[in-house]
């Protein structure tokens, strides 16, 4: 016999057999099979161990960097000096370098994978489309001792007209200033302009545009379509169509995907210790020869250094870490923000 | 009557009121009117910084290619403004601008790509210079002379061990993400996400400081795959969280439905169907870490010889090799540097095309071989089913059937018809 509940909806039919109540609702109770228990705990086990590992960086960078951290206290941010054995030393110069060096190469980077990442989305024909994002992934799997060497020995020599003539036209801009330099002098050599943040800074630029470019790119084409057709619809050009809907919509990807490429950007070591010639205090002429990072730092010194002066090495690297490691906790954010609601979790 | 009269009014037009037919605006494609302005626009811009560079005196080929850029830029925005709007030269100018961003991206990696190629081609070429180290090869000896063998034998030691280590933690922790969306998971996952950009000389720091330091352990190729390890954790699990998560929550939805336990789903379902994403997070991992020059440079120290052991005594890399070598200045080793770059730069390309390959095949792609063999498993199971029913046709006949008037039991759906 069977029951209709009236009312709303589709109808559901409820069939109680003759004679009996209904039947009190069934419990239901998620009891794990002993294999399930063992396979849920063997994967959360996993990512205990690199948990783990990502902690273990953490805490062994610290206890190593105590010793140097207990001797130099505040002046540690303050010193624009890297003398560990006389108790001079401070990473005020050096992280300048760093981030002078990220900055150029963030500068350079956003607008080519802005470009390269709509091209990419919005212009290019479909056919080609995943050769090109094959060769951006290509791109961020070169290795950095490549473009070290190539920034060495093949861009080094031809950027450095283009650093003297922005020297000499722009020299009034302290940034740009560089100091010796003389251009009534046509034959001054080039090597005031050579080992210099700039060069640094272009080729580390290549390593982080596809970085940016695949964030970029993955929020670009999740732009939704009504609101693309709606553009086009009001007579707006492809342009008008990116810039009112795309940009917009992608703007967590590019603010993410720029963060992203800044904390790369910071960590990059091949190449500074290929080009630049180190120097320890603040750099402020990015023009100019002469610079330095705090993992070029490392890489440079850790071999030669005394047990204090690792301690001291070891204090710049966690300082390092707590950067990237911030700016990347912030990009991830800002990206995640920005990718919810765009899209359903499948 | 003006070239630029004949551009704006159609041929056809007729002067008088007949209304004319509606010509279809071509939107895709090549129009000629743009090849001919972008043409235009190429031959003024290289032409003007020529004659530019002949009175003012222009900083090299790079100085030349900016302004003949910028020239080109402006005349293009001439040209087309002299038979569009505002909003289609705008459009125009800004659909240059993209592709000429896209066209210096890949110019600089063809730059990259054939410049290490090329000055490593004189080094590559010698059988020698895989077989033999540097152990008696001084900086003067030619290149039929001694080679990079030793950092081959090292990079193969190091991303082995490091391979060993790092995909099978990595491979479950992914898996670990995907079966549980809990809050822990995420917060799991934010910190992989941010760990992978770790700068790499941070793991070879970290490794130098609890390894080697610490436990006292000496430089070696062990210490140099743990360090690789670190740096190439996050990112595996990283991508191959995002090919479990390319895989259709239908499926894993069929599986629970057919009664799997959610680890057999998981395994037996979700894995294999992720089968080539999975493995394009492998390479790409290994591609990754086989180019790490820093983490290798703190680790694993330096030598010129044939290290075979991993576990005692320096080993060489080929990115740390190809570092060592160019930073000596000397010509003959900086050809060597070259050379170890360019194997390396060979070896991450088929590991990537190989990888491409195979992520190119989407979620659930079979070989020939794997096809054959779901084949072959479907015949056995239709096989069973009508072994099975064959069974239940038997038993149907041979008792007296148990429900009241011979009818089978109703069954749900059945009374649904009665409805």
């Amino acid at each position: 016999m069977t029951t209709v509940t009236p009312g709303f909806g589709p109808t559901v039919a409820h069939t109680t057999p003759e004679g009996s109540d209904q039947r009190p609702r069934r419990q239901l109770v998620d009891t794990k099979a002993p294999a399930e228990k063992a396979f849920l705990g063997l994967t959360r086990g996993s990512a205990l161990v690199v948990l783990a590992v990502i902690a273990l960086v953490g805490i062994f960078l610290t206890i190593k960097a105590v010793p140097a951290l207990k001797v130099a206290k505040f002046s540690f941010l303050t010193t624009q000096a890297w003398q560990p054995d006389i108790h001079r030393f401070g990473i005020a110069g050096i992280m300048t370098g760093t981030i002078l060096i990220a900055m150029v190469a963030v500068v350079i980077a956003v607008p080519v994978a802005l470009g390269l990442a709509l091209y990419i989305t919005e212009v290019a024909p479909a056919r080609i489309k995943r050769t090109l994002v094959s060769l951006v992934d290509l791109m961020a799997a070169v290795p950095s001792v490549v473009y070290g060497l190539w920034a060495l020995l093949f861009l080094q020599g031809r950027v450095v007209g283009v650093s003297r003539w922005i020297a000499t036209w722009f020299g009034w801009i302290p940034l740009f200033h560089v100091n010796g330099a003389d251009p009534s002098n046509p034959v001054q050599s080039g090597t005031l302009y050579s080992a210099s943040a700039f060069i640094v800074g272009i080729a580390v630029s290549l390593m982080v545009i596809p970085i940016l470019c695949s964030v970029m790119r993955e929020t670009f084409s999740q732009a939704p379509l009504g609101e693309r057709e709606g553009a086009y619809a009001l007579g707006a050009t492809r342009w008008g169509m990116i810039r009112s809907v795309v940009l917009p919509f992608g703007k967590g990807g590019i603010i993410g995907g720029t963060m992203l490429g800044l904390g790369r950007a910071l960590g990059e070591t091949i190449v500074v210790i290929l080009i630049i010639s180190p120097v320890y205090n603040a750099n402020l002429h990015i023009l100019q020869s002469g610079g330095n990072s705090v993992s070029g730092l490392i890489a440079n010194l850790y071999s030669e250094s005394s047990t204090f002066g690792t301690s001291a090495l070891m204090a710049a690297g966690l300082a390092l870490f707590a950067l990237t490691l911030t700016i990347n906790f912030a990009a991830s954010a800002v990206v995640a923000r920005s990718r919810s609601g765009a899209e359903s979790d499948a | 009557m003006s070239l630029l009269e004949q551009a704006i009014t159609a041929p056809d037009e007729p002067v008088s009121g007949v209304p004319v037919p509606q010509v279809r605006r071509k939107v895709r494609g090549v129009r000629r009117d743009m090849v001919l302005n972008l043409a235009g626009a190429a031959l003024a811009g290289l032409s003007g910084s020529w004659l530019l560079g002949l009175v003012a005196g222009l900083a090299g080929i790079v100085g030349f290619l900016v302004v003949a850029y910028v020239l080109f830029v402006v005349v293009y925005a001439v040209l087309v403004s002299l038979t569009e709007d505002r909003p289609a030269v705008k459009d125009a100018v800004m659909t240059v601008l993209m592709a000429s961003m896209a066209v210096l991206a890949f110019t600089a990696l063809g730059l990259v790509i054939f410049f290490t190629l090329a000055k490593g081609w004189h080094a590559l070429i010698h059988l020698n210079n895989y077989t033999q180290d540097l152990s008696s090869t001084g900086e003067l000896a030619p290149l039929t002379q001694g080679g990079i063998g030793h950092a081959i034998v090292g990079t193969l030691w190091m991303i082995g061990i490091a391979v060993v280590f790092t995909v099978p933690v990595g491979l479950v922790a992914a898996v670990y993400l995907d079966m549980t969306r809990s809050r822990p998971a995420s917060t799991f996952r934010t910190i992989v996400e941010a760990m992978s950009a770790l700068p790499s000389i941070l793991a070879g720091l970290f490794i130098y400081a609890a390894w080697i330091l610490t436990l006292g352990f000496e430089h070696s190729g062990l210490a140099a795959a743990l360090a690789l390890s670190v740096m190439m954790l996050p990112y595996m699990i990283r991508a191959s969280d995002l090919a479990l998560r390319l895989v259709p929550g239908s499926l894993r939805e069929a599986s629970a439905a057919l009664g799997a336990p959610s680890w057999r789903g998981e395994l037996q379902v979700v894995i294999p169907t992720a089968r080539s994403g999975l493995a394009t997070a492998v390479i790409l991992g290994i591609a990754r870490g086989i180019g790490e020059a820093s983490p290798v440079l703190l680790t694993a120290g330096y030598t010129k010889t044939i290290n075979a052991d991993p576990l005692h005594g320096p080993m060489a890399s080929l990115p740390l090799i190809a570092l060592k070598l160019v930073q000596s200045g000397n010509a003959n080793y900086t050809a060597r540097a070259f050379a170890a770059a360019s194997f390396l730069l060979l070896l991450v390309i088929v590991l990537f095309v190989t990888a491409r390959k195979i992520g190119g095949w989407g979620p659930g792609h079979l070989s020939e071989r794997g096809l054959r063999r779901v084949r072959e498993a479907s015949a056995r199971d239709a096989e069973r089913f009508a072994r099975s029913q064959a069974a239940r046709e038997v038993a149907a006949f041979a008792p007296p059937p148990s429900g009241r008037d011979g009818n089978p039991p109703p069954d749900p759906s059945s009374t649904e018809d009665t409805r």
